[in-house]
């Protein structure tokens, strides 16, 4: 009892939720800026105008998204080696988080594609495999509510995790594998992105990894409190059938 | 739809994404919390 209620402690009383102040007010404005650029900074598009720039919140909640989702399988297969139980928060957290950013990039899609493509949503290779990812992580999320022994979920969680991380690298690579209606890639092979454009797209990415980091650390403490709190319940059920 | 308008639904649509997450995070968090005050309860008598 005492060790669940010192947990307890350590997780509301002694830690300010969500981060320390100076950090979130420093996300926010680094946020506000990128807002402001995408908005108002980059230049506009040439043929599709100014819902081109849909793209400055689209493509990089998409790439955070990748680095949420690559941060639970490094959890996974970190608690898988250690058994430590903090990484399964991690995965977790890590996990949540990444579904919040590909829910992002499935709902700005289709709002850019009806008016660019005529159509809210094909299922052509990058489209289909993104909804598939979204799809792994929120059966990931659900798994873990079939399985009340803390360890044995954390065992189920990370081993979905480290398969499911499987479909990452397909969903950025279906652009180069098949053929597909989704934009071809603006940086990196065949890419040619105007510089101002990238710094804007760069700046937006830097952003949501701020954001991401953040609310990572927030699911987090929210974890620890939770196993601290089933801690309490299991001694308290202790307590009550051994009065 | 306009572009514009596209573009303006988009940026709400992401605001309410983080906020509506956000307000889980916080629901969530006050459900804790009263379960903590709850089962710290009968220790104090």
């Amino acid at each position: 009892m005492a060790h669940g209620a010192a947990s307890v402690a350590e997780s509301t009383g002694h830690h300010r939720w969500g981060a320390g102040l100076a950090e979130t007010l420093a996300v926010a404005a680094l946020l506000g800026i990128a807002g402001y650029a995408a908005l108002f900074v980059a230049p506009t598009e040439r043929t599709m105008g100014v819902i081109q720039r849909i793209f400055y919140f689209h493509v990089p909640s998409a790439w955070t998204g990748f680095v949420a989702f690559f941060i639970n399988m490094v959890g996974s297969i970190a608690f898988l080696r250690t058994r430590n139980l903090k990484w399964d928060r991690l995965g977790v957290a890590s996990a949540e988080i990444g579904v919040v950013f590909f829910t992002v990039v499935l709902v700005t899609g289709p709002i850019w594609a009806r008016p660019v493509w005529g159509i809210w949503w094909t299922w052509d290779a990058r489209l289909t495999s993104s909804f598939v990812l979204w799809l792994l992580y929120v059966c990931y999320l659900l798994l873990r509510t079939l399985v009340d022994e803390p360890e044995r979920r954390a065992v189920v969680s990370a081993v979905f995790g480290i398969f499911a991380a499987f479909d990452i690298p397909l969903v950025y690579f279906s652009i180069w594998l098949f053929r597909t209606q989704h934009p071809q890639p603006v940086i990196g092979q065949g890419g040619a992105l105007d510089s101002r454009m990238l710094n804007v797209l760069l700046l937006c990415w830097a952003a949501l990894l701020g954001v991401m980091a953040l609310l990572i650390r927030q699911r987090c403490r929210l974890e620890t409190l939770r196993h601290s709190v089933e801690g309490l319940r299991a001694d308290a059920e202790r307590n009550a059938t051994g009065n | 739809m306009t572009g514009l308008q596209s573009l303006m639904a988009a940026y709400l649509a992401v605001w309410a994404i983080f906020f509506g997450y956000q307000f889980t995070i916080g629901r969530r968090l006050r459900q804790l919390q009263d379960e903590v005050e709850r089962l710290k309860a009968p220790a104090k008598h």
